[in-house]
């Protein structure tokens, strides 16, 4: 049986807003563990935002991912992808608001961290970047902005995946392999956007 | 000698082990004042209310073993603890590999009741069963040019999954001056709450020292060492600039990548509120002599 066409047909069986409904609720769900359980141990404000910030990882590897499934192996996830970046930008916020309410719990001091720490400046420029892109997704900002330079602003993502990346592998105490897994898939899916185009082409060419 | 110092708190005394399992608060008690007073030491009138068991046996720092906070608590049960030997040596009297029953036989276990500070910002209360360092290193005979003291953590690659991974320079080794290690608030730990001491949190015997950064406490000691020298530390050969030699608790000096100047409190829950971090963690009555002179900003 055709992996890839299973894959595409149930995709296209699955509507987009199960995205939006399984993501809040696994966000949601996530601070009530934290809240009222002792799911995340004994110290939960520093679980729960590791948690969110990883999973908004998790979320921009996912999205990044979507382009190359479907030049590489023809699975179409595409009209996912709006939801995940959504969801992403959610979880992110999700992850700076539990640093800065309850782990820092000083705008004051969200403010003076940010800017003295480097790993916190990179996280920060991360998020900001994600913002304008949560704004504008949407089918009527697409319209009034127009293809181009709705897809010359949505470019953020790649910077914004790298630095959150960064983030993550500056906080690490000694040597830990899993941030730098994580950096090095995103600079993988950002670089297969810039790599030679003609190259690839033959390749797809040779396959086929 | 034992006894040297010792904080009102005397809970096993007044509370039941089910009592204090639930976090009840813990009264200060008088008894051991006088003994206080004539060992020349400042009495602590405090009212730290130690965490439960559960808090201390599940958010561990112990890299040999991973490092998440719970990693420790879920691997440590394969470090192998019998039979167990401390190989004491350089500048000693009486050098030689110690079973930890030769070692500590005939010392004083006491109840110290310290705040625990991570160099991380969280903070907890533990209350250890040790005894006094110093007893320790009078019973191997320091000679008189021994200036430091150096500890090691065990290695054992096929029960540690964090030394398999290379996550530090393993084995773990910690270092004290000579002064702060025979200073009455320095102990080797052997149990918390009356047990023996879990894995996860050092066992069979691990260092205290409650005016420094958690990592200076290191955990399942194989050998001590007296040396001439500033022995080399674990977190000190990773990153230098962030952790120093002596890392005591200061909150005005902040780690690069973070302020020292409050901590998260373990136990608290979710919306628990940070706490100011004390300068040596409380302890400055005590220990800031040892310092006197001392930029502590240079000397973090």
């Amino acid at each position: 049986m055709d992996i890839v066409g299973t894959i595409n047909t149930a995709a296209r069986k699955v509507p987009t807003w199960t995205i939006y409904i399984v993501g809040a609720g696994w966000l949601v769900y996530l601070f009530y563990l934290a809240a009222f359980t002792r799911a995340f141990g004994p110290e939960p404000i520093n679980a729960l935002e590791r948690e969110y910030g990883e999973i908004g990882l998790q979320l921009l590897v996912v999205g990044l991912l979507i382009t190359p499934l479907r030049e590489t192996f023809g699975i179409s996830l595409i009209k996912f992808r709006r939801a995940i970046g959504v969801m992403t930008f959610f979880f992110i916020l999700a992850h700076f608001l539990v640093f800065a309410i309850l782990d820092v719990q000083s705008l004051e001091r969200v403010w003076t961290e940010v800017v003295k720490r480097p790993y916190l400046t990179v996280g920060m420029i991360s998020f900001v970047a994600l913002i304008p892109l949560a704004i504008t997704s949407n089918n009527y900002s697409v319209r009034k902005m127009g293809a181009i330079a709705w897809r010359r602003l949505h470019w953020l993502t790649y910077p914004a995946a790298i630095l959150g990346a960064l983030h993550y592998v500056w906080l690490a105490k000694g040597f830990q392999i899993e941030p730098l897994v994580y950096l090095a898939v995103l600079i993988g899916l950002v670089a297969y956007r810039y790599r030679p185009k003609n190259r690839s082409k033959n390749r797809a060419m040779s396959r086929a | 000698m034992a006894h040297r110092w010792k904080n009102d708190l005397t809970h096993a005394d007044v509370t039941p082990k089910e009592a204090f399992l639930n976090r009840r608060q813990i009264l200060a008690g008088t008894a051991g004042l006088g003994a206080i007073a004539a060992a020349g030491l400042a009495e602590a009138q405090e009212d730290l209310q130690p965490n439960s068991l559960e808090d201390i046996t599940s958010y561990n720092n112990f890299y040999e073993f991973g490092t998440g906070k719970s990693d420790p608590a879920a691997n440590a049960h394969k470090l192998e603890i019998e039979p167990w030997s401390v190989k004491v040596d350089g500048l000693v009297d009486n050098p030689g590999d110690y079973s930890s029953a030769d070692l500590l036989d005939g010392l004083t276990v006491e109840e110290r009741i310290y705040r625990f500070r991570c160099v991380e910002a969280w903070a907890m209360v533990v209350p250890w069963n040790g005894i006094e360092l110093a007893d320790i290193l009078n019973k191997v005979g320091i000679q008189s040019e021994a200036k430091y003291v150096a500890f090691e953590t065990v290695v054992q690659p096929e029960n540690m999954i964090g030394v398999q991974r290379r996550v530090l320079d393993f084995p773990y080794v910690e270092g004290l001056r000579i002064d702060e290690a025979m200073h009455p608030l320095t102990i080797m730990a052997t149990g918390i709450y009356g047990e023996p001491i879990a894995k996860q949190n050092g066992a069979p015997m691990r260092l205290v020292v409650p005016w420094k950064y958690g990592f200076k406490s290191i955990k399942s000691i194989v050998r001590i060492s007296l040396t001439d020298y500033e022995p080399p530390t674990s977190w000190n050969k990773a990153n230098a600039r962030e952790y120093g030699f002596y890392s005591n608790v200061n909150p005005n000096v902040d780690h690069p990548r973070w302020s020292q100047s409050s901590h998260r409190v373990i136990g608290g829950g979710l919306f628990a509120s940070r706490e100011p971090t004390l300068m040596f963690n409380g302890y400055e009555a005590e220990v800031a002599s040892l310092y006197d002179g001392m930029d502590l900003s240079e000397f973090y």
